[in-house]
């Protein structure tokens, strides 16, 4: 029989150029497959030390991306009234000119009056270093309404999160618990990770209302009520207090579990101990004196304290027992409301305890600690954990996240094999990050940087009456430890002029009139709402995006971007690194092709925008522009001498590594090496990080630190004592009398849990289910609806609800359901899914779309059956009657409190067939998609 | 009538496992990928940016809930293309002898010159595994990127399926299953690899691993963790005296 003859070896591309992926914020090596000069496949990138090779549905879909339909080709001047989507296109020079019109007034009389706001951007140490030479003490990227809890908790209590923080270690735990993760962030590690324990048959216990994606994999599912994960946490805690099963010699070298709790009364209590040279003071043992916690030779104490004219201090160890040994924490106490059996969380207590104590593994590679003591074998307990944005975006997020701490470290697993590995450049505790500036003076730069980490109230950004100096109210009393800024506030508070009026909103890569904001019909509005004189009481929007977005419709100037194919861009040490617990890393982008449109990189934009407003270090002394664009800033821009935002191949020669002079030739050399620099961590370094010797001195020849950083864990945080004792009433600075007794109750130095505002503010009565969104693995926030291949997986958002409410409801098969909230209405098509926390409700997040954004056709489902949690969600708290503006936040850093939503449900009419709300469609400045698509690149 | 080869050379095949897909579709766009450049037509997409984009897929991801008496719900992915059947009823129902299986190594290929689009292979295929391209009007099919596996323009270890290269769980392997000592066969062995629907008699290649159990942590003794059970505060007090001591 003779069978057709196929080719085997077809020529796959003429040249492979080497990039770094954009479909989300994982930032996987790519292999860009070229063909006739045209981007023909992309495949993962074996090398490069994210992703190994493989590569998410998103980021083969990239090629999608990059010809979509909905790229803007040229700058835009609105010509319609805001929100209609009437443009007309107009010249770069045009476009510049306006914007420097706009701009230098404002720098001139009153920088505060621009707010200059990102999204999703990965160049955020650059945008801040222009926004601090503006002069404008109002910038930050999206953190606050992503994860700051998660990110905020983890440098306060260990100097470090998830993510670009940390990750577990895939390679030795045995036992993984994963705690409400949204899917498409860090996919392609987090799954590599998943497979590598699947492969050796350890344990996950997945914890989420949702059992989908990772959840379905994981062995065991805790279905647990949204916003209940700290007490749940609180718990396991409790459990393994009572067994004893904590490490405590762990706790005694490397945390501040043996530091003395001043009880005097006054001004000092609650804060530690101190000797006069002000270090902390812990309980010998042997002496049973108090004495400085680093005296050589000492046996600290965390039973026993000191008794000092009359008053026992006690250790921080002994403080903790006391609260988590509390009956209120016991299984069978918080299993009601936590929606777990108190047998299920004993069990998980139990395997926990089993694990991290039965099966310790011991790796024998010397090391020496920062005490100057050798030890011979690195020992760790086989536990890791990791959580996102489930368990932070709650108004008791950051105290949760805190609680997930305190269980990673009394079990001894952070920094320990099998456990949890910091990445560098981290750890990094709070001391060593900077503190927030707001300090603004016309035609100045600002006064430092904009973000940081407060250590006590004389750090907060506020004037002699209380109120804020941000427009977000960063690091005001209202969120005093607010290291990402609250972007979910500014539009809020710029249209209430609370706390003052702007002038300008310049927003880059942020959809914020439609899926990146809560209440989203409300912000339209906001965006479009004219004073008395018909002008716009948000004076002028700048917005920078490479698509027909939502967010684009209510500009008055769009600056177009290219796809992330066409651009320079860096992956810093400097902003969101893509390092590995083992090795330092850094990337970058070029452009493959070149982009064919009249469009332009925005980071070289907005260094264009700055040398036309003369700001310092972006002009010459003769005040031409400085940098030719950002590939010429990323070569030779110095953040300290030596360091700059590429670590990789520095020094004349590009031998250096971290520090070392600009190298011309950079660049060059990262497209070379595949687009990235790796440089790893020596074996006695790999572990132990922030108490290890050696590390600690690699980081620093490597520019990460400039000495070394060793210091503790803080189970017991000391800054947010201090926040505590001002609410009180002890300082000079003092808050508002209506936020005391919250300062008070949120602000506690031991991790605790209380209901979210929502809960405790809602009669589940009126509102008896919680509301989530999930993020589609497929899809990144608003991007993948219009990637023609994306959009086949994910293109309508139908409502998920429980066989109980299901059956409650006498739902049918093509039923549609009405969701409401205190604040409004969604109806969408209904789907029954069992596995499901019984009470919980969900959709698919950022899948809906306005009616004439993204290039799409006037019926697609993504406008015709999808619709936005967001509707339901505000960000402001129900009116309490008070006449204040309450944030649906938490109360310490100001993040976004999405998941805190409580909902009611019923079945919407016969004959429903289109979701609610339904907005006018917006113009599309780009042509309409072609119809069918049969894409094939020839050479 | 097509006719299908006695033997095969070899029996070329995946092993898909079902306990560590997460559904993140990886497979299914780098499927689509790697076939819209290469072997035959693109794949095409109709209405791409409209109210019913309807696209040709060689591989597709769908997801099962298995609801249990006594254990909360399980959520399955299922990966599901071309099993590349030793008794590929899609080959013998060819009038015109397009589909066949390839002696080297039983891919199940079709010839697209040679395909008239009758869509007589879809309706034998028990598995729905085969998709008309709604463009091209041929129909179109898992490849086993046949033309990735031996291509040598490829680095070695790029020989392999673009579905299983791109695999960010390593969920999906590819391999000889005619050969007992392959990594395929050894690892289906293990894991208690089974056949998709046995009772077609089609006598599928690709073989599936299914899920782990479950939620099976029981409830332990807790009082055999500790010594002695310091439940109370004051007993913990002495617990944590004694274990200082011991440090």
């Amino acid at each position: 029989m003779t069978q057709p003859i196929v080719n085997l070896s077809p020529q796959v591309s003429e040249e492979v150029r080497k990039t770094t992926c954009y479909m989300c914020a994982c930032r996987c090596g790519i292999n860009v497959h070229m063909k006739g000069g045209k981007v023909a496949y992309i495949e993962g990138n074996r090398d490069h030390p994210v992703n190994r090779g493989v590569l998410c549905a998103k980021g083969s879909a990239g090629i999608m991306q990059h010809l979509s339909p909905a790229r803007l080709r040229a700058p835009l001047k609105r010509v319609g009234p805001r929100g209609s989507g009437e443009f007309q296109e107009i010249s770069w020079d045009e476009a510049l000119q306006l914007a420097t019109d706009w701009l230098a007034p404002l720098r001139a009389t009153a920088p505060e009056k621009l707010a200059f706001f990102t999204g999703r951007d990965q160049s955020q140490s650059f945008t801040g270093w222009w926004a601090q030479a503006f002069g404008t003490p109002n910038w930050a990227a999206h953190g606050g309404f992503c994860s700051v809890n998660m990110a905020a908790a983890g440098i306060y209590t260990m100097g470090g999160a998830f993510w670009e923080f940390g990750q577990p270690d895939w390679d030795r735990t045995k036992l993984f618990l994963l705690f409400g993760v949204a899917e498409d962030h860090d996919s392609n590690p987090i799954k590599m990770g998943l497979g590598k324990l699947k492969a050796r048959g350890a344990r996950v216990i997945g914890v989420n209302p949702i059992r989908t994606g990772y959840n379905a994999v994981a062995d065991d599912w805790v279905g647990i009520t949204p916003g209940t994960d700290g007490l749940f946490i609180l718990a396991l805690v409790h459990e393994l207090l009572q067994v004893g099963k904590i490490d405590l010699g762990y706790l005694i070298r490397y945390t501040n579990a043996p530091y003395l709790v001043n009880a005097h009364d006054g001004p000092d209590k609650g804060l530690f101990l101190r000797g006069e040279d002000g270090k902390p003071l812990v309980r010998d043992r042997r002496s049973g004196r108090a004495v400085a916690w680093d005296s050589p030779g000492i046996s600290p104490d965390l039973a026993s304290g000191v008794r000092i004219g009359g008053v026992t201090h006690l250790p921080v160890f002994r403080h903790l027992a006391d609260r988590y040994l509390s009956d209120d924490y016991a299984p069978e106490n918080v299993a009601a409301r936590c929606g777990i059996p108190a047998p299920r969380i004993r069990a998980i207590a139990a395997e926990i305890a089993r694990v991290a104590f039965d099966e310790e593994i011991t790796i024998n590679q010397p090391w020496t600690d920062f005490r100057g003591q050798r030890h011979e074998t690195m020992t760790g307990r086989p536990v890791a954990m990791h959580a996102m944005r489930g368990v932070s975006a709650h108004s008791n997020g950051f105290q949760t996240c805190r609680a997930l701490h305190l269980l990673q470290i009394l079990i001894g697993s952070v920094e320990t094999p099998g456990g949890f590995r910091f990445k560098p450049p981290y750890p990094k505790p709070p001391e060593a990050h900077p503190r927030p500036h707001a300090g603004f003076t016309p035609g100045q730069p600002l006064d430092g940087p904009h973000l940081g980490y407060p250590l006590g109230p004389e750090h907060l950004l506020i004037n002699d009456d209380n109120s804020a100096k941000r427009i977000d109210k960063a690091f005001s009393w209202d969120a005093p430890m607010s290291p990402h800024g609250m972007m979910h506030m500014v539009i809020s508070n710029a249209h209430a002029g609370d706390p003052y009026e702007i002038d300008t909103l310049f927003l880059y890569m942020a959809n914020m009139a439609w899926n990146s904001s809560m209440n989203t019909s409300q912000v339209m509005e906001m965006l479009t709402d004219q004073k008395e004189d018909g002008s716009y009481r948000i004076p002028r929007i700048i917005y920078s995006d490479a698509y027909s977005s939502e967010m684009v419709a209510f500009a008055d100037l769009v600056l177009p971007d290219t796809t992330y194919l066409e651009r320079h861009d860096c992956i810093s040490l400097l902003d969101r690194p893509i390092c590995e617990a083992g090795a330092l890393a850094d990337s970058i982008r070029w452009p493959v092709v070149q982009p064919d449109r009249d469009v332009r990189p925005f980071q070289s934009v907005l260094l264009d925008l700055g040398a036309r407003l003369g700001l310092p270090g972006m002009v010459t002394e003769d005040g031409r522009p400085k940098f030719r664009d950002y590939a010429e800033y990323i070569t030779h821009h110095e953040r300290r001498p030596g360091i700059g935002p590429l670590a990789g191949f520095r020094g004349a020669d590009g031998t250096a590594q971290g520090r070392g002079a600009p190298n011309p030739e950079q660049i060059a050399r990262y497209i070379e090496n595949g687009g990235f620099w790796i440089d790893h961590i020596p074996p006695e370094a790999q572990f132990y990080k922030p108490w290890n010797a050696a590390y600690q001195g690699w980081a620093v020849a490597r520019g990460l630190y400039d000495s070394p950083q060793p210091y503790l864990f803080n189970l017991y945080c000391e800054p947010l004592r201090k926040f505590q004792l001002a609410a009180e009433g002890h300082g000079l600075r003092q808050p508002p009398d209506h936020l005391r007794a919250r300062l008070v109750d949120t602000m506690d130095p031991l991790p605790l849990w209380y209901p979210t505002f929502t809960d405790a503010g809602t009669d589940p009565e009126d509102y008896p289910l919680h509301a989530l969104t999930q993020r589609p693995m497929a899809h990144y926030h608003s991007w993948g609806s219009q990637n023609a291949w994306l959009r086949q997986i994910h293109g309508h958002t139908p409502l998920y609800v429980s066989g109980e409410i299901w059956t409650e409801q006498r739902f049918t098969e093509g039923d549609w359901a009405t969701l409401t909230s205190p604040h409004g209405k969604i109806t969408l098509p209904v789907l029954r899914m069992d596995a499901l926390n019984a009470r919980t409700v969900w959709t698919w997040n950022a899948v809906a779309k306005r009616r004439g954004a993204w290039a799409l056709g006037e019926d697609a489902p993504e406008a015709t059956q999808s619709a936005l949690l967001n509707h339901l969600i505000h960000e402001l708290l129900p009116p309490k009657g008070d006449g204040l503006r309450w944030a649906n936040s938490d109360p310490v850093t100001g993040q976004a409190a999405w998941y805190d939503l409580r909902v009611r449900i019923e079945k919407a009419p016969k004959g429903q067939s289109r979701s609610y709300p339904a907005h006018p469609a917006q113009t599309s400045p780009v042509p309409a998609a072609p119809e069918n698509l049969t894409h094939q690149v020839k050479a | 009538m097509t006719t299908l080869p006695a033997t095969t050379q070899k029996k070329l095949g995946l092993v898909i496992d079902l306990d560590t897909c997460v559904g993140c579709h990886a497979c299914v766009i780098s499927c689509k990928g790697w076939n819209t450049e290469n072997y035959g037509a693109p794949l095409a997409d109709l209405d791409a940016y409209g109210g019913n984009p309807e696209g040709t897929f060689l591989n597709r991801v769908h997801t099962f809930e298995v609801t249990r008496e006594t254990a909360p719900p399980m959520v399955v992915h299922f990966p599901k293309s071309c099993l590349h059947c030793d008794n590929a009823p899609c080959v013998t129902v060819c009038p015109t002898g397009a589909s066949y299986k390839r002696v080297e190594d039983g891919i199940v290929l079709v010839n697209e010159s040679a395909c008239i689009g009758c869509g007589l292979c879809a309706w034998a295929c028990p598995y729905g595994a085969r998709e008309m391209d709604g463009a091209e009007k041929v129909m179109k099919k898992c490849t086993l990127c046949v033309d990735r596996i031996y291509n040598e323009n490829l680095p070695e270890e790029d020989r392999t399926p673009a579905c299983v290269r791109t695999c960010p769980a390593g969920a999906r392997h590819f391999g000889d299953f005619s050969d007992p000592d392959s990594h395929v066969s050894k690892l289906s062995a293990a894991r208690g690899g089974f056949d998709l629907m046995p009772e077609q008699g089609t006598a599928p290649v690709n073989k599936y691993l299914p899920p782990r159990g479950r939620d099976t942590l029981d409830v332990p003794d807790l009082a055999s963790m500790c010594e002695p059970a310091p439940k109370t505060a004051k007993g913990f007090l002495g617990w944590l005296d004694r274990a200082l001591e011991r440090l």
